[in-house]
């Protein structure tokens, strides 16, 4: 069992977090501001160089136009992404839409599609249900990957389109699809089983997008206890105020071991789309719960700048919350874990 | 990364398993599994049985017993014998002095103590904490005078754990009253039947009797006895905390407790109470999250140096010790309160008590409270 990067991984984390340094909390929160502010919501530019660096094709297999990279890979990605509350779509694109062409498309549609992605001349979303609300980008997207049944189609974006803005300086839309102009992706047919475990292995990405965002919310946060003084002395002189600090490392060490652990077994070749499935869920209802206390102490350890919009802070707060609810909340990992509770005795993670 | 133990490891943990659930009395594990208090005779038989294997003092320099394993083996020991309802080697003997007297004692006081601390034909007590020094145990007053070659040792110790068994006592006091008072501890070790020391248990809220006071009234202590150089005695406690801090993650232990308590739920049908279940799942959850957390500490600590994240084992670990069992008392429910009853299922009149009694984790081998603030400071530098 080894939990850490290798140095190629190392090198590829490290190149990632050099292209969005741009976005740097601590040094220019005001480009992320401009960026989310104005359409389409994220930097088009920067959208070309992680193209350009092979990162939007990372998980695709070369014959498909991607790097033939697995899942720690893109993790890495999704962390510095995180890290730095970029505003690219990265996790909804390359993991759910490129991850569903990947699992279901026919050789001509993934060579298509997936290169399309690749290549960032196509931005291609997820929509699940006949009129979908909130799409990822879903008024920007040339195309998109529509569930509906249990069946999978590769539709062109639908004219009847409602954009617009989430909390979380993020861009979404309602749409409406007619299944007429949808073409089936792959044989057509009941794929539900797939698209399940799909969308729990972008699940687990998102997961590292959180982990991201909540490591660099606590170092905000003791950054801003060591700086700001109150009665003549640095808040950091305050017990009451650096034990809730220690709690906040607490959450963020239990979930990157969670987060990491259900990535490892993503990547495990010999795991079946089951246990794919349960670490997610695991590492999604560790990652709620934590994003929602570190979100919340953040915010309460910085004082009213946490509350503005003018400060960061905040915004990783509402970034943390709409990762939680986004691909299955904490209410429906708590009911599907549930549902297994009674067939093991003790959750044993070296079997 | 990599999710999976290599080959050997696999087998190591399967041999692990085997001794455990093969070569330990059926009876001991039998009475941790049922919750009882567990006595004397069962330390001592299940530590002899390991120690005949070769496995009670892993964490020893190997010449003195020790095994040259890997922080994941020793993880993986550690989890296996709490798993099978292991009484685990006594933490005053295996844990706490036998490393000391390895690192600072001399030749003579290693051959003298360490095959017999190993084996616990000594059982050892912990002389550290005082009434008026805790957290603060640099605060100590317990004093050794010298007397010629010879210490004499006055003053009280408090919460000595299981101290009514125990043997030889290894215990700080202050040796010179003159410097900083970290710079004036030595650690003696000496026999508890020696004339001047005397032992009050201590009953706790549960009823059982698990820590005591003990008085030294002018105990004569030959300087043979004094551990390492005189006045090393704080430096000698650093280590042996540090060794016990990164014991005291029962994670194995509470999977086990809380896979019990699944198992009554079942059997009362309460399982499917959605509000019950959910109590089960996000306990799992997080128990799952502090094991992994473990495994990514013992995986990536091979420089020898303690990883950052060890530190909330202790802290999580007693937490969510306790909340199983809190889960176990609501289970039983009302029958929670017939504590004396020859009627009721056996486990149901343990709850309380061991919830009671569990108060206790959050409170030694460092009070949570001090693992918030080595965690702030330490980690976070604030």
């Amino acid at each position: 069992m080894d939990f850490e990067l290798d140095d190629e991984q190392t090198a590829l984390r490290d190149a990632v977090r050099g292209l969005l340094k741009g976005y740097d909390p601590a040094t220019n929160f005001e480009h992320r501001r401009q960026v989310t502010a104005a359409e389409p919501g994220y930097d088009e530019a920067l959208w070309s160089r992680l193209a350009e660096m092979g990162l939007l094709g990372l998980p695709f297999s070369e014959a498909d136009g991607g790097m033939g990279a697995g899942p720690v890979e893109v993790a890495l990605v999704a962390e510095e992404i995180g890290r730095v509350l970029a505003p690219e779509p990265y996790v909804a694109v390359v993991a759910l839409a490129g991850g569903l062409v990947a699992a279901l498309g026919t050789d001509e549609q993934r060579a298509e599609i997936l290169g399309g992605i690749a290549s960032g001349d196509h931005l291609v979303t997820f929509a699940s249900g006949t009129v979908a609300e909130p799409v990822i980008q879903g008024a920007r997207a040339d195309t998109i990957i529509w569930e509906v049944d249990g069946e999978v189609f590769v539709v062109d974006r639908p004219a009847s389109t409602t954009a617009y803005r989430t909390h979380d300086g993020g861009r979404a839309a309602r749409l409406e699809f007619d299944r007429a102009a949808a073409t089936p992706l792959g044989a057509g047919g009941d794929v539900s089983e797939t698209v399940r475990t799909v969308l729990a292995r972008a699940q687990i990405v998102a997961c590292h997008e959180a982990l991201g965002a909540m490591d660099t919310a606590l170092r905000l946060t003791t950054s801003y206890l060591t700086t700001r003084q109150q009665f003549g002395v640095t808040l950091n002189r305050f017990q009451a105020l650096t034990f809730r600090a220690a709690d906040m490392y607490t959450d963020l060490e239990l979930t990157r071991s969670i987060v990491t652990w259900a990535t490892m077994v993503a990547a495990d070749p010999d795991t079946s789309d089951a246990a794919v499935r349960d670490a997610s869920a695991r590492a999604k209802l560790q990652t709620v719960r934590a994003a929602r206390r570190i979100g919340q102490e953040a915010i309460q350890l910085h004082g009213g700048i946490g509350v503005t919009d003018e400060f960061s802070i905040g915004h990783f707060t509402s970034r943390l919350t709409a990762l939680s609810h986004w691909l299955g909340d904490a209410r429906e990992q708590v009911a599907t874990l549930s549902a297994g509770i009674g067939g093991y005795g003790v959750i044993d993670p070296l079997d | 990364m990599r999710l999976r133990l290599t080959d050997e490891e696999a087998a190591f943990r399967e041999e692990m398993h085997t001794f455990f659930t093969t070569e330990i009395p059926q009876d001991i594990r039998d009475d941790i599994a049922a919750g009882r208090e567990i006595g004397k005779d069962h330390f001592v038989r299940s530590m002899r049985a390991m120690n005949a294997a070769g496995i009670a003092v892993p964490n020893w320099p190997v010449e003195w017993g020790g095994k040259d394993w890997t922080p994941l083996q020793k993880h993986i020991w550690h989890e296996e014998l709490q798993l099978a309802c292991v009484p685990p080697p006594l933490a005053f003997n295996a844990g706490m002095i036998g490393p000391v007297i390895a690192h600072f004692g001399s030749q003579e006081m290693k051959e003298k103590f360490l095959p017999a601390t190993a084996n616990l034909d000594i059982w050892w007590a912990q002389g550290f904490s005082e009434p008026n020094a805790g957290s603060d145990l640099a605060s100590l007053t317990t004093r050794a005078d010298a007397d010629g070659d010879d210490w004499i040792v006055n003053g009280q110790k408090t919460w000595t754990t299981l101290g009514q068994h125990a043997d030889w006592i290894f215990c700080l006091a202050r040796t010179d009253q003159d410097v900083k008072k970290q710079a004036g501890i030595s650690m003696l070790l000496f026999p508890m039947d020696s004339p001047g020391v005397t032992l009050r248990p201590i009953k706790l809220i549960d009823g059982s009797f698990e820590v005591n006071e003990v008085f030294f009234d002018n105990v004569r202590v030959p300087g043979e006895n004094l551990v390492g150089e005189v006045n090393q005695g704080w430096t000698q406690a650093k280590f042996l905390l540090g060794n016990e801090r990164v014991g005291v993650a029962p994670v194995g232990a509470t999977k086990r407790a809380l896979a019990t308590a699944k198992e009554h739920a079942t059997e009362q049908g309460a399982l499917d109470d959605p509000l019950l279940a959910a109590r089960f799942v996000e306990l799992e959850n997080e128990l799952l999250a502090l094991e992994l957390t473990a495994l990514r500490v013992v995986a990536n600590s091979t420089d020898g140096r303690p990883h950052p994240a060890s530190s909330v084992l202790k802290l999580k670990g007693t937490e969510l010790q306790q909340q199983v069992t809190e889960l176990l008392v609501d289970l039983a429910g009302p029958l929670s309160l017939a504590s004396g009853s020859t009627t009721v299922p056996e486990w149901a009149t343990h709850t309380v008590p061991t919830y009671l009694n569990f108060r206790k984790a959050s409170i030694y081998g460092g009070s949570n409270e001090i693992q918030r603030q080595i965690i702030a400071g330490t980690i976070l530098g604030l």
